[in-house]
């Protein structure tokens, strides 16, 4: 669900936009203006330190990968949690499969909290990095990522968030909470279109860059920039799907994002108290800081993926179902064999929809007990 | 025939500073517009500002006054 300006942004921007930083005639000037506007309004959104600082990428992983393979080093060692989704697993896996570096998972508990003195016994002397998932993609959890934040700098460590899930519905503020970079992702509560995404860097957090090649200005250089944005990326941008992220973000300059969470959390928990008596349910999560509108559940011992199509085929709700690419939180749920249902709630939903999906639950799981 | 005049042109390290200048003038009606670098100062490619040469003090005090960041200002001959 998006607000109709992303979709109007992208049609007006792909008809009329050219290459940015390509020509200085008005239809690249236009396409840079509008590049240059979102990485401002995302600077805003995260209390970043500026425009310059806001990396774009194709996706939030996309984003991680360019992170966490430009900071870590031989040798170096890095910290993350069971609740992180495999965009931060896999790279970090790789990297100590690969024998030069050693990644250090902190456990959960069984309803998805973390002990942070157990994340705190995980730092080492050569720790480079914290690699923190803002809120877990699968139970909705939403972690403090300040607390984590001064235990990984008290460390010496720099701290890494994916916030994947939280950026434009879960407050974010870099310079208040103490984080170095944050990861994100346009197409969910951004409201942009898929393939937008991107990072922005904290002043003084120097990123190795893997991509090089075209980057609109010094092209008689042999080597890529070293000044950012452009450090980071290479190639011609997204603008087109920039520009409806940019839509996304001015929308959600419109509403607020406290008022976006607020409104996120009231339906999440109006279908959580619907469902709640339901026999056999089992929500999972609620073992940290906060939510988003994402509900995971089963009911009883029903396979999660037909559960997910009973709703879809018969009441016209979209739902996931099986793993949800965090292997690691299946195992702290219990939920590997059977999945999970995940219900993701937005603002922009109604309460009309939420008393749907609460009813739709009740007859599935009449018909299934 | 067209003949050569006195410019102010401003070079930037980076497209997104080039752009903050473009931000900066609409909002402020700052004199130029965004061209080409000219090869006579930067044989590459990229973005510079371009003013008219009397307009270079009122230019490098909108610099100062809403924190543009630039590389040099040049006075050049330009068609």
């Amino acid at each position: 669900m998006k607000p109709p300006a992303v979709a109007e942004a992208v049609a007006r921007a792909i008809m009329s936009f050219g290459g940015v930083g390509r020509g200085v005639h008005e239809a690249s000037l236009d396409a840079g203006m509008t590049v240059f506007m979102a990485r401002q309004k995302l600077s805003d959104l995260f209390g970043g330190p500026g425009p310059k600082n806001v990396a774009f990428s194709s996706n939030v992983t996309e984003a991680l990968n360019i992170a966490i393979y430009g900071l870590m080093e031989p040798g170096d060692h890095a910290v993350t949690t069971a609740a992180s989704h495999n965009s931060v697993l896999r790279p970090l896996f790789r990297l100590q499969d690969a024998g030069a570096n050693d990644v250090s998972v902190v456990a959960l508990a069984p309803d998805g909290g973390i002990d942070y003195d157990e994340f705190e016994a995980a730092f080492r002397p050569e720790t480079k990095l914290a690699v923190i998932g803002h809120a877990s993609n699968l139970t909705g959890d939403v972690y403090d990522i300040a607390r984590m934040a001064d235990i990984a700098h008290a460390h010496g460590a720099l701290i890494i968030i994916d916030a994947a899930q939280t950026a434009g519905t879960v407050p974010i503020d870099m310079a208040g909470q103490h984080l170095d970079i944050v990861c994100f992702t346009g197409h969910k509560s951004l409201f942009g279109p898929q393939g937008t995404g991107g990072l922005c860097v904290a002043e003084g957090i120097d990123v190795k860059a893997i991509k090089v090649g075209g980057s609109g200005t010094h092209s008689y250089d042999r080597t890529h920039p070293d000044f950012m944005p452009e450090h980071l990326e290479a190639g011609t941008l997204n603008a087109h799907g920039i520009a409806g992220l940019l839509a996304g973000l001015a929308y959600i300059e419109e509403k607020g994002v406290d008022a976006i969470h607020r409104t996120t959390c009231a339906l999440a928990d109006r279908f959580v108290q619907g469902i709640t008596g339901i026999d056999g349910l089992k929500i999972y999560g609620g073992g940290a800081d906060g939510r988003t509108g994402i509900v995971a559940l089963n009911l009883a011992d029903a396979d999660s993926s037909l559960v997910a199509d009973l709703l879809n085929t018969r009441y016209d709700i979209c739902t996931r179902a099986g793993a949800h690419c965090a292997p690691l939180m299946h195992q702290a749920l219990g939920t590997e064999r059977q999945g999970a249902v995940r219900f993701s709630f937005s603002h922009l939903n109604t309460e009309a929809e939420v008393d749907s999906g609460i009813q739709a639950l009740i007859e599935i799981s009449r018909e299934l007990s | 025939m067209r003949t050569k005049t006195p410019k102010a042109v401003i070079t930037f390290a980076t497209t997104s500073d080039a752009m903050a200048m473009e931000a900066s003038a609409r909002a402020h009606g700052i004199p130029g517009r965004l061209v080409p670098v000219p090869s006579e100062i930067d044989a590459g490619c990229g973005l510079a500002w371009c003013a008219e040469a009397a307009d270079r003090d009122e230019l490098a005090a909108c610099l100062e006054r809403y924190s543009l960041s630039y590389q040099g200002i040049y006075e050049i001959q330009m068609y």
